[in-house]
């Protein structure tokens, strides 16, 4: 009878059936990843293809079009991971700036008392959300960058900016002898406008009067280059794109793909990022603004000073997951054969070499560590943002 | 004692209503306001117009050729010879009324399941119908191979009954496992809480595309012997272990949201973890978040046009396969126009019943 009784209590205690149960999900989860990689070690042995990193130091063979540092089809492998890499960095970055001025312009216009900019705003969000990222792509590289005119008749802007099917092509300003001094004086200008501000702070802090301090920071940027300018002369001179034979030579080249691919994303990421942008506002306190107004601040000075300080506490987290989406969603480069990561990388690299699990899992580390390092910073700052309440 | 002087009374407002006031107060208020409403008006109403014309007005709607489409706008008779593909993808042609029966009874429990009028207890039977009884029926009509019935295999799917496919199974398939998910990242074991927390951040850390192609190319090399799985199926995976990590993390904001007396109600009454998790605050988490978890089909809906990349057909992949005929070169407008209202109206339909759920919720509430 006793024994009886101290069985039922050790089954039925709460801890040792915790310790059970995690025991059992642990050895669960172990045998599916034994089984699955002894598996894929057989596959692969029978198949004929090795693992390894070791394919990493083998010539790549293949070309790309666009890269932003030194790259022919003698470099490795390894070479045409940093190329694409920086290839997705680059209209990530691209593409968060423009998606970020295009969606606050949008959702502030969406919250306007003008009844046409309203609207207008909604439309374009309600639309843009609702369509697939892929078909905004197809849509803009085949139904409108393939309808552009061939080089020999392309638009021209002031003959210095040309846009044809090829691509759209710009000036490029090349460095000269005496260019370090130039850069020296922009920095020195910038360390002079942020000196400025922390003053000018400091004196409406104690006095409470204000300083121009953005129309002063402008005058340092412009008037210290220029300076420099007038005493060692011009240190950069534009190489412009000339039309020889069937194309373009010369100037700096924003591939059709690059240009497509940008368009779609900024277009789709500003819509949410209106949403994100109008909620933040609308969480604003109706108090604060009639507050303001009471004070006699007018629409713009409310909106500046009051208004969109305490939205950005809201807005910054969904924001950077729209970032973090705006990354990852460039991978759809494939689709257009703009050479990104996912696209030199996970396709080309991994059709010549078929190390498929190598491949596949540097390039899914790749956005574990963006997106992570993201999470991370957000993390630090909602916790050092977040509302001291009693 | 002040002697007060009146002022002169000053005559009434000309107008407090009607059609002209509206446009004073919401157009041209001011002179921003009214620079802003012209210059809107010259940019949108030649557009629109040109749009209208193009699409409707001077469009060609019926013909079969490409020679028939003598206007200048739209050439819908492009859409129109490829309607079937579109809609049916390869299904052979005179087994297309399997697939009408499974868009029919689907838009018909939808529609049930959606109208504010018909009883919560009949909704409930819907409900279980659609997630439960609903598959298996489709299955056997879709699919066929089971009570002799003609088996039509995956690789002839396509377009939009395919984009339907993967959204439905896939959402059907991850909601489970999602839940699972969120209660397990909401556990006190370690073990299970660190495992779903790892689950979580990796699934929704990677993009679509590199999941699909990890399905695609990687499941076959861990998936033991001769199982050669259907291209389908190796897709479905990939959508359903992607979507159960957004599912988990939507789920378990629903689960911080049940104030703490409904589990400690639980707990009183002595109901073991799973019985107080079922009975108790499952349908009340599943309550709230249903606007969310309309989201997320929403954003799943649209995800499916990405299996274009490994190969199926769904309807973005029809529409650009329609479009390197050589009979029907240079209608690529035409095909993104229509492919994109039929997204749109899923997608914005799906929107605007996930705010009206909403609202319903708050006020029950």
């Amino acid at each position: 009878m006793k024994s009886n009784a101290s069985v039922r209590r050790w089954w039925y205690d709460e801890r040792i059936r915790g310790v059970i149960f995690q025991v059992i999900a642990i050895s669960a989860v172990g045998f599916v990843i034994y089984s699955a990689v002894a598996n894929a070690l057989n596959n692969l042995e029978a198949r004929g293809i090795t693992t390894g990193f070791g394919f990493l130091g083998d010539q790549a063979g293949f070309s790309i079009i666009q890269t932003l540092i030194d790259y022919n089809e003698t470099y490795t492998f390894g070479r045409t991971f940093v190329v694409g890499l920086l290839n997705t960095l680059l209209v990530s970055a691209l593409g968060i700036v423009i998606a970020t001025f295009l969606g606050f312009f949008i959702g502030i216009g969406r919250l306007s008392n003008n009844w046409l900019l309203s609207k207008f705003c909604a439309t374009y969000i309600e639309i843009f959300r609702n369509l697939p990222l892929l078909l905004q792509i197809y849509f803009w590289y085949f139904a409108v960058l393939r309808t552009l005119p061939t080089p020999r008749e392309s638009l021209s802007l002031g003959d210095s900016i040309f846009i044809n099917l090829r691509g759209i092509y710009f000036p490029k300003a090349i460095p000269e002898a005496g260019s370090g001094w130039f850069i020296f004086a922009v920095f020195v200008a910038i360390f002079l406008a942020w000196c400025v501000y922390k003053w000018a702070v400091n004196r409406q802090r104690i006095t409470g009067q204000t300083f121009p301090v953005l129309r002063v920071s402008l005058a340092l940027l412009i008037v210290l280059p220029s300076i420099e300018i007038l005493l060692v002369g011009v240190p950069f001179h534009f190489e412009y794109p000339v039309l020889r034979g069937f194309n373009f030579s010369g100037g700096l080249t924003v591939i059709p793909e690059l240009a497509a691919l940008l368009v779609a994303l900024s277009i789709y990421t500003a819509a949410f990022i209106a949403e994100v942008v109008r909620s933040g506002i609308l969480a604003v306190d109706s108090g604060q603004s009639e507050a303001a107004h009471a004070l006699g601040l007018s629409q713009r000075r409310t909106l500046k000073l009051v208004v969109i300080p305490q939205a950005m506490r809201v807005i910054i987290p969904p924001l950077t997951s729209q970032y973090l989406n705006l990354t990852k969603n460039s991978s759809l480069a494939t689709a257009i054969g703009y050479p990104d990561l996912v696209a030199v990388f996970m396709g080309t690299t991994l059709n010549q070499t078929g190390q498929a699990i190598e491949v596949i899992t540097m390039t899914m580390a790749v956005y574990l560590v963006i997106t992570l390092t993201t999470s991370i910073l957000m993390n630090i700052y909602n916790r050092r943002m977040a509302l001291v309440e009693r | 004692m002040a002697i007060y002087s009146t002022t002169e009374q000053q005559p009434p407002p000309t107008d407090t209503g009607g059609f002209i006031t509206w446009f004073r107060e919401n157009l041209f208020s001011s002179w921003s306001n009214s620079f802003v409403t012209l210059l809107l008006l010259y940019i949108t109403l030649p557009w629109i117009w040109d749009l209208l014309s193009w699409t409707v007005f001077d469009a060609n709607w019926i013909g079969t050729t490409r020679a028939d489409c003598v206007k200048e706008g739209a050439c819908w008779v492009f859409i129109e010879q490829r309607f079937g593909q579109l809609i049916y993808g390869f299904y052979p042609q005179h087994l297309r009324w399997r697939v009408d029966i499974v868009f029919a009874l689907l838009a018909l429990s939808i529609f049930f399941l959606v109208l504010p009028q018909v009883s919560s207890t009949i909704k409930k039977y819907l409900g279980i119908f659609v997630l439960v009884i609903f598959p298996c029926i489709s299955f056997v009509l879709l699919h066929g191979g089971v009570f002799g019935v003609t088996e039509v295999e995956t690789h002839r799917w396509g377009g939009l009954m395919l984009t339907l496919v993967l959204s439905f199974v896939g959402i059907l398939l991850a909601l489970p496992l999602g839940i699972l998910l969120a209660f397990g990242r909401r556990s006190k074991l370690p073990v299970v809480s660190s495992l779903s927390i790892v689950y979580i951040e990796f699934w929704r850390a990677v993009p679509l595309i590199t999941v699909l192609f990890m399905a695609s190319v990687m499941l076959p090399l861990f998936v033991g012997g001769d199982i050669n799985l259907d291209k389908l199926v190796r897709a479905l995976l990939g959508i359903i272990m992607f979507q159960a990590a957004y599912i988990a993390e939507v789920i378990r904001g629903g689960l911080q949201a049940m104030p703490k007396g409904q589990y400690e109600a639980a707990d009183a009454l002595a109901l073991t973890y799973w019985k107080s998790m079922g009975l108790i605050i499952l349908p009340q988490a599943l309550k709230i978040t249903i606007p969310s978890l309309v989201n997320t089909f929403i954003a799943l809906f649209k995800d499916t046009s990405l299996v274009l990349i490994i190969g199926l057909f769904d309807l973005l992949a029809i529409g650009q396969a329609a479009l390197s005929d050589p009979q029907w070169l240079g209608y690529s407008s035409e095909a993104y126009v229509f492919i994109g209202f039929v997204f749109w109206a899923f997608c914005f339909a799906m929107s605007r019943y996930s705010i009206y759920l909403e609202k319903q919720l708050h006020t029950g509430r």
